[in-house]
């Protein structure tokens, strides 16, 4: 087993090559642009999932508050794109005109200070990754230093998803409530709601996903990303060898919200609002089922998780709008009973057989690509 | 099965036949009872926008949740306009065309909405959209109409500050369920004390801004205002604080879940609305959810709405054995599930008035349009989009249904942005 | 706030207030003891612990409906009929889900928790194509309606009582079951020790389903209970979903008298924290202020095992 190795082995590349494909080529040469907006949504999931497989599977972390850092990473955004969409000529019929709309029924006579920061942009950004970062940071130092784990640190996660999306809808002066920030138009001047922009907006989020793709890769193929692997199974074998194991869950939990941040970043941009419902417990667990779909193991099954659930639910409520719930619970059913590993089980069981033996034709020196990369790593010790 | 009802052997047929043709009145003469031949109007002139137009079918879409949290509520707003559709087929359709309808489902999700809306106007080319019940759905689907052109009408009785040109609102604004109910109030019952109380979200809390500087207009007291998350269900506390502080009306939103668990737990702390000792008023509990809540334990209440199912008059007698005969005899309707009925008539209005089914037309043609076969009596489109409508106070009997006890002797002028209560 | 009020109102007004936060109490107990039993004994994390409280609310219903169409005349005893048909359901239900699902789970607590999703997902359906999208109401007899009044100013909610008398009752019972029983003797001894049990003869697997069986089942009464105070639909069992993990958690998860020991400090706190403040800000306190605690002392209230 060569896990440690630091480059991309022939399968891998490969896999990053069809993903590449399927994402900048097919995609948006096949779909229409009403149905690639919608896959840019769904890819803005894949995003979390991402960051789960690298908290989930390869740390044994497993977060049901992963909408709280999509949430405020989407809400940073959103609260930019308002301000921009505010303008005093725009809310000239309110009585306090260049605030947001909400704020002027919810009779603020001014702009709270914390929004002020995001009239720039640059701020904007930095707020989108580093407020949720900062977030995750508090919640880990506060929980894996004091060694809370497994079920208890899922538990508590969505307490935390329970009492932000009440903060949100209670403080509805500030924040929009329950019907979220809406309404958003253009960003830097540029219209975010044509058919170009959403083009436009595609790739951006494709890039980005790619960006997230690698350095999660990288995560894994490091030392710290075997270490993850190593306190999953054996926590105080590590600890016994002398490293601080929470130092190394509080980093990966970070990564993983800042990768969430990003997805709910670009959610805000592509669908155009955001609101409270993307930040509560059941977005949340969804969040994670399209990881566990995906294969909790592999980075590549997660996109193909986010990708094939969400296209699932949209499929299943236009055809079956009254039984999709039904195709939901036994896809969350059969995907822990029968395919634990997920897509990529599947994959590494039925398909990588026949890559790898295609590949070594193709290269016949090379000893690369071992067909039970995923399978190997991928036995929990829970 | 309307066909049935029309061609009953009662003495019903001649005057449901008129009451069904009401909404076509504006335009179709007496002489094409069946309504409006598709021959008189070709095709490609009632349709210059690619919308989902044959020479025999016009595709409009229902755009509710039936999955979700929401399914409770929306459920019967669905039927309501299936029951209208089916029922302007039978008479013959809009400009001779039948009327089909393609549902979504939003799931209580608001992007799905977003969603499902953007697929009904791009994909679907339908030419009306029936759908949406709460704000942040209707908010979620609000650009998407502006953009694509769509036209959207809304059921829901809601807080205001909102005026699109490409919705029409069949509900009440704020102001038209709250003003006229606590004048009310306090010209027969005396009432000095408020206490208000809601749901914490945005409907509640912009009403109760309302009622609250209504109240303050009329010189009168609020002791107290309160807000719970959506889904609470223990009330004790809220229940606590009213009796300490003995308003003479308790003014409660409170919405969903919550509701049943509010008044269950009214009924068992021992205070009793038919004594009115503190009498209750509200804008948020409509024959469908006392349903859930059970009579015996809102019985006394006085809620403020525009409809209830009691109404005596011929349109309501009619609309209520039609909607029982489509969906079964143990079915309710609530003031939402009949301004949703109203949607598709007004829509056959207008497409009517305007001669065509294009968007522009139709947002042209829809101010002043009347209905006077609506089951809440004779409606009105303001220029602002939102109905002329009465408001009426009923009073919550056992058995579930609401005695209407006092109606406004005008219609109530909508006013989503109402000077002086913002 | 308490200006032009006399002593002896504010005094009814504590007195009630403290009453209101034993019914708060009663109500999490009930909530939180069948998945005490599950997550607590067995280590399985029951996400649709709320939908098998409200199989318990449908089965209320139907009785309801059933008793005032054939059996009025004895109409003001079916509740505890109610119960126990309840009971007996959602713990059918629960052996079955068991024998189907979690018994492949045991050894992975986590993935029990995406499983039972599911099956919460496919319950909500079931309820939904089966008893209709909107709330059913459920006719509770009149002798269960109403108030007790003490003074002028207290009243004590009938019904209210009778949670709290339903919580002692059960509380009291699985205590016996758990701490007297053989049952219970097994139960803690496949808990703490799989192999061992099974090699001293106990049937481990009869004894896990028999388990969560009376987990769920327990639920289910609680549900039964829960319709003189909240809605029966198809979704109302996810309210209630974070709450009971939470008082579950911050009880420790293995002591039953630490789930009851929480779920006394929360609920007091809570009925408190609403008279002083707005709903809202007293959930969102509440919530916090669990949390906080948790993590200053992550075992719970009462905790044997301190560390995953």
């Amino acid at each position: 087993m060569r896990a440690g190795t630091k480059i991309l082995t022939p399968a891998e590349i490969l896999g990053f090559v069809v993903l590449a494909l399927l994402i900048f080529a097919v995609f948006p040469i096949a779909l229409d642009i009403f149905r690639l907006n919608l896959v840019g949504k769904y890819l803005t999931y894949a995003f979390v999932a991402i960051g789960l497989v690298l908290c989930w599977g390869a740390g044994g972390i497993l977060s049901l508050g992963q909408g709280v850092f999509f949430g405020l990473g989407g809400y940073c955004m959103a609260m930019f794109l308002k301000l921009e969409a505010s303008t005093p000529e725009a809310t000239a019929i309110q009585s306090t005109p260049g605030i947001p709309d909400f704020m002027d029924w919810n009779q603020l006579t001014a702009l709270p200070i914390w929004w002020e920061p995001f009239n720039s942009f640059a701020f904007t950004l930095f707020a989108v990754v580093a407020v949720p970062t900062a977030f995750a940071f508090l919640i880990g130092l506060a929980m894996f230093k004091r060694r809370v784990g497994g079920v208890y640190f899922a538990i508590i996660t969505q307490a935390f998803a329970a009492i932000l999306t009440i903060l949100i809808i209670g403080r509805q002066g500030y924040t929009g409530g329950v019907n979220g920030i809406t309404d958003l138009r253009t960003l830097l001047g540029w219209d975010i709601r044509t058919d170009d922009a959403k083009y436009v907006l595609y790739f951006v989020n494709g890039v980005l996903l790619f960006v997230c793709l690698f350095a999660a890769m990288a995560i894994k193929k490091s030392k710290l990303g075997r270490l993850l692997i190593a306190l999953r199974d054996q926590e105080d074998r590590v600890r016994f060898s002398g490293y601080d194991v929470a130092n190394f869950k509080i980093f990966v939990f970070c990564v993983g919200a800042a990768m969430a941040a990003v997805g709910g970043a670009m959610f805000t941009l592509q669908v155009g609002f955001m609101s409270p419902s993307f930040v509560g417990i059941v977005p949340s667990i969804e969040m994670v089922i399209f990881c566990a779909v995906g294969g909790r193991h592999s980075i590549l099954g997660a996109v193909y998780g986010a990708l094939l659930v969400n296209w699932a639910k949209t499929t299943f409520s236009e055809a079956f709008p009254e039984l999709w719930l039904f195709a939901m619970g036994a896809l969350f059913i059969s995907v822990v009973l029968l395919f634990p590993n997920g897509l990529a089980g599947l994959y590494a069981t039925y398909v990588a057989p026949n890559v790898d033996t295609l590949i070594n034709r193709l290269r016949p020196n090379s000893r690369a690509g071992t067909p039970k990369d995923i399978v190997a790593q991928g036995s929990p010790a829970e | 099965m309307t066909k049935n009802t029309r061609n009953g052997p009662s003495g019903l047929n001649a005057s449901r036949r008129q009451v069904l043709l009401g909404g076509a009145a504006l335009t179709a003469s007496l002489f094409a009872p069946n309504g409006l031949l598709a021959a008189d109007y070709p095709t490609d002139q009632v349709n210059t926008t690619g919308l989902a137009v044959t020479d025999d079918t016009v595709t409009i879409g229902i755009l509710h949740s039936v999955t979700g949290t929401m399914a409770i509520s929306e459920t019967g707003s669905v039927q309501a306009e299936k029951l209208a559709i089916s029922q302007i087929n039978d008479m013959g359709g809009v400009l001779g065309r039948k009327i089909d309808f393609i549902q979504e489902d939003g799931a209580s999700d608001w992007p799905t909405f977003a969603e499902k809306a953007k697929k009904l106007l791009v994909n679907d080319k339908v030419a009306s959209v029936m759908g949406c019940w709460t704000s942040a759905s209707r908010k979620a689907v609000l650009p998407v109409f502006e953009q694509y052109n769509g036209f959207l009408y809304y059921p829901t009785f809601y807080e205001g500050l909102e005026q699109s040109p490409n919705v029409i609102y069949t509900g009440q604004e704020a102001t038209q369920q709250i003003i006229a109910g606590i004048d009310w109030v306090v010209q027969n019952h005396g009432a000095e004390k408020f206490y208000l109380l809601g749901s914490d979200y945005i409907w509640p809390r912009t009403s109760n801004k309302i009622a609250r500087k209504h109240i303050d207009k009329l010189g009168l007291k609020v002791v107290g205002e309160e807000y719970y998350p959506l889904g609470h269900t223990q009330f004790n506390s809220v229940i606590n604080k009213i009796k300490l502080r003995k308003p003479d009306v308790i003014y409660a939103i409170v919405v969903g879940g919550s509701n049943v668990a509010f008044y269950k737990q009214l009924k068992a702390a021992g205070i009793d609305m038919t004594a009115e000792d503190p009498m209750l008023l509200t804008i948020s509990v409509t024959e469908d959810e006392i349903r859930g809540i059970g009579g015996e334990n809102i019985v006394g209440a006085y809620a403020a709405m525009k409809y209830f199912q009691s109404l005596d008059n011929k349109n309501n007698v009619e609309f209520v054995a039609a909607f029982k005969e489509m969906w079964g005899e143990d079915m309710v309707i609530g003031d939402v599930t009949q301004a949703a009925y109203l949607g598709p008539w007004l829509w056959k209005a207008a497409c009517e008035k305007a001669g065509s089914f294009d968007v522009d037309k139709i947002r042209e043609a829809s101010p002043g349009i009347e209905l006077h076969t609506a089951p809440e009596g004779y409606v009105r489109i303001h220029e602002n989009h939102h109905l002329w409508s009465k408001t009426r106070i009923g009073r919550a009997r056992l058995d579930g249904q609401y005695d209407v006890v006092y109606e406004t002797a005008e219609l109530m002028e909508p006013d989503p942005f109402p000077e002086g209560y913002q | 706030m308490f200006d032009g009020y006399t002593m002896s109102e504010l005094g009814a007004i504590f007195a009630m207030q403290g009453f209101a936060g034993l019914i708060l109490f009663s109500v999490f107990v009930l909530m939180a003891l069948g998945l005490a039993i599950i997550f607590g004994q067995m280590g399985v994390i029951n996400m649709a612990h709320g939908e098998f409280m409200i199989l318990g609310a449908y089965v209320t219903y139907l009785c309801s409906t059933f008793f005032e169409t054939y059996l009025p005349s004895i109409f003001g005893i079916y509740f505890f009929i109610a119960m126990i048909l309840a009971f007996l359901a959602s713990g059918a239900l629960g052996m079955l889900v068991e024998w189907g699902l979690i018994r492949h789970l045991y050894r992975r607590p986590l993935d029990t928790l995406l499983a039972t999703w599911g099956l919460s997902l496919i319950l909500q359906q079931t309820y939904r194509s089966v008893f209709g999208a909107r709330e059913v109401g459920v006719t509770i007899p009149n002798w269960m309606l109403g108030s007790l009044p003490l003074t002028d100013m207290i009243e004590v909610p009938i019904n209210g009582l009778f949670v709290m008398a339903l919580a002692v009752s059960i509380a009291a019972a699985v205590y016996v079951m758990i701490f007297r029983s053989k049952w219970g003797r097994q139960v803690r001894a496949v808990t703490q020790n799989r192999v061992m049990a099974g090699a001293v003869g106990i049937n481990t697997e009869r004894t896990d389903r028999l388990t969560f069986g009376i987990g769920c089942g327990v639920a289910g009464v609680a549900g039964a209970a829960f319709t003189m105070i909240g809605s029966t639909g198809p979704t109302a069992g996810q309210l209630y979903i974070v709450d009971t993990f939470l008082v579950v958690v911050f009880g420790g998860a293995a002591s039953l008298l630490g789930t009851i020991a929480s779920a006394f400090s929360i609920s007091q706190a809570q009925s408190i924290m609403e008279f002083f403040l707005s709903g809202s800000m007293a959930k969102v306190l509440t919530l916090l202020v669990v949390v906080g605690i948790l993590m200053l002392r992550p075992q719970g209230l009462f905790a044997l095992k301190v560390r995953k």
